[in-house]
């Protein structure tokens, strides 16, 4: 293989790969096919599943759980960076708490947040929003902290307003790191949905791995594994077409 | 364009960073650091005045002061009689490096101080007439990464003269440029001074520069730093080493005074 040969082809191959090795792994194992089925199995129940809609039906309520959740999250967490980041006695007087909060795990918040909510989208959309909330906040506070201060004095120069200095300023200023940091929490966001939907809901990919678990139909978990990771390619994808704009990529070609 | 006192000017930072562990007793936190002291100094309206000294003298810190982005610990300046208090349109500031906002492409970047014009068709006029004038049309559309070192200068003076200030203050407006660019540059800056008659304070450590561009001279030096020496040029432009003998000697009696022995 030399340099040349497209990414996609490559990828194609890696895939293929793992595809033939799974295949001779369920063949020399010995294992029954209702505990480690094969990939051609598990093809024609993705084919199934997708003909009777059943997997349209989950992607969906898991991703409206999931853009309900970040955008809230966006919603409240960007514009909060941003305040932080601007005010240094405000950022001593949060950082704690938020540094605090961080660390502990969507998945410890699910008691609570049952409790809270009850059952259906509320607590698992409140659980998405919590495992995105703290990092775009850190990400962006930490962004808006570091615009090179020059930038505030020709705002200053030039008479900006305060409104002024943000939307000219601070916002294109932080549009590069903000944009990396919704990639990586919209990756966090997909891993905590399908946990919050093991146990909140009757819908969502995350209910069709336990539910089929439950069924004994281990062909239907590899089918909704398959359908997550799909899903959380074309999720990363989203994201980085988000920052593609010329004014939004200023920062890159240095 | 006003003219610009200058009065008792101090001032100290306070040193925030931590010393090393084995420092002596005291660690110098806390503990203020004199940079600028008692500085005196006088400019007429219009006047292109350059400002030489060593690096790490005070020169940026003593421009930032009068374009009102830092305060003086004590003494004050004066432009046009009112003292400085602020930031503001009147007087612009060409940064070290591109001062140029990354976001914006040449076009924005000079709109920005006309951006509460009425006039739509007046002000298209105007930045495409700033454009053309420091050469950069055909490139209005270009993000500020997209041009070189010289252009992004260019369009940072162009930003600069159309909101027609005051006065203009450009800290090292060369540095980083290659030789030809800088010639260019300069006498750029000496047209557009010719052309608009601003008050203008230029800062480098380019002792030519200097004495090629300005009106008058004034040499910082010493810790903390003063005004060492301070010279009305009289010499008509273009100026030539050659010709002019009292300006060969005052060249090397600036290279004397910032630690060079011969001119080279
Ligand atoms: N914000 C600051 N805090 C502390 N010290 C500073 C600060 N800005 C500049 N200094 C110090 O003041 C001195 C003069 O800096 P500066 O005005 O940038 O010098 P110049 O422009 O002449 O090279 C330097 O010793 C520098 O370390
Ligand atoms: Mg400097």
């Amino acid at each position: 293989m030399d340099s040349k040969s497209s990414p996609f082809i490559l990828s194609l191959l890696a895939f293929s790969i793992v595809l033939l090795l799974w295949e001779l792994t369920v063949r020399f194992s010995g294992w029954s096919e209702h505990v480690f089925p094969g990939p051609s199995i598990v093809i024609i129940s993705f084919c199934e599943l997708i003909a009777n809609g059943t997997l349209f039906k989950h992607s969906v309520a898991s991703l409206f759980r999931v853009t309900a959740g970040f955008y809230l999250a966006m919603l409240f967490g960007i514009p909060f960076g941003i305040f932080l980041g601007r005010l240094e006695t405000a950022r001593l007087f949060f950082n704690p708490i938020i540094q605090f909060l961080r660390p502990i795990s969507p998945l410890a918040w699910i008691p609570l947040s049952m409790l809270w909510f009850g059952i259906g989208d509320k607590p698992a959309v409140f659980l998405i929003f919590l495992s995105s909330f703290f990092p775009l906040v850190v990400s962006t506070t930490i962004a808006v902290s570091s615009i090179n201060p020059i930038y505030f004095q020709v705002a200053a120069n030039f008479n900006f307003s305060r409104s002024e200095v943000v939307t000219k300023v601070v916002i294109p200023a932080i549009i590069p790191e903000v944009v990396t940091a919704l990639r990586l929490t919209v990756t966090i966001a997909w891993l905590v949905v399908v946990a919050a939907e093991m146990i909140a809901v009757q819908s969502g990919l995350g209910y069709l791995i336990l539910d089929s678990r439950n069924a004994l139909r281990m062909d239907y978990v590899m089918d909704g594994m398959i359908a997550i990771g799909i899903i959380g390619l074309f999720l990363d994808n989203i994201m980085r077409k988000l920052g593609r704009t010329d004014s939004a990529f200023w920062g890159s070609v240095v | 364009m006003e003219h610009i006192v200058i009065k008792n000017l101090n001032k100290e930072f306070i040193n925030r960073r931590h010393a090393r562990r084995d420092s002596d007793d005291s660690n110098g936190f806390g503990k203020s650091i004199p940079v600028l002291n008692n500085i005196n100094l006088e400019f007429q309206k219009g006047e292109m005045v350059c400002i030489l000294g060593p690096s790490g003298c005070g020169k940026s810190t003593m421009l930032r002061i009068i374009a009102g982005f830092d305060t003086s610990t004590s003494g004050q300046v004066f432009i046009g009689g009112r003292p400085v208090n602020g930031p503001s349109s009147d007087n612009i500031f060409v940064f070290q490096h591109s001062g140029l906002l990354p976001w914006m492409t040449v076009w924005q970047n000079v709109e920005l101080g006309l951006r509460h014009m009425e006039d739509k068709e007046k002000k298209k006029e105007k930045v495409q007439e700033y454009i053309e004038m420091v050469e950069l049309e055909g490139f209005e559309d270009h993000y500020p990464y997209q041009l070189s070192g010289g252009m992004q200068r260019r369009a940072e003076l162009a930003r600069a003269i159309v909101v027609n200030p005051d006065m203009l203050i450009m800290d090292e407006p060369f540095s980083g440029l290659d030789f030809l660019t800088h010639m260019k540059l300069r006498e750029e800056v000496v047209n557009m001074h010719e052309l608009f008659g601003k008050t203008t304070l230029v800062v480098t450590h380019d002792i030519d520069d200097a004495l090629v561009m300005g009106d008058r001279i004034v040499v910082m030096g010493g810790r903390p730093s003063g005004v060492k020496l301070e010279r009305k040029l009289d010499f008509p432009h273009p100026r030539n080493f050659e010709k002019e003998a009292e300006l060969r000697e005052l060249r090397d009696e600036v290279f004397l005074m910032l630690g060079v022995s011969y001119a080279v």
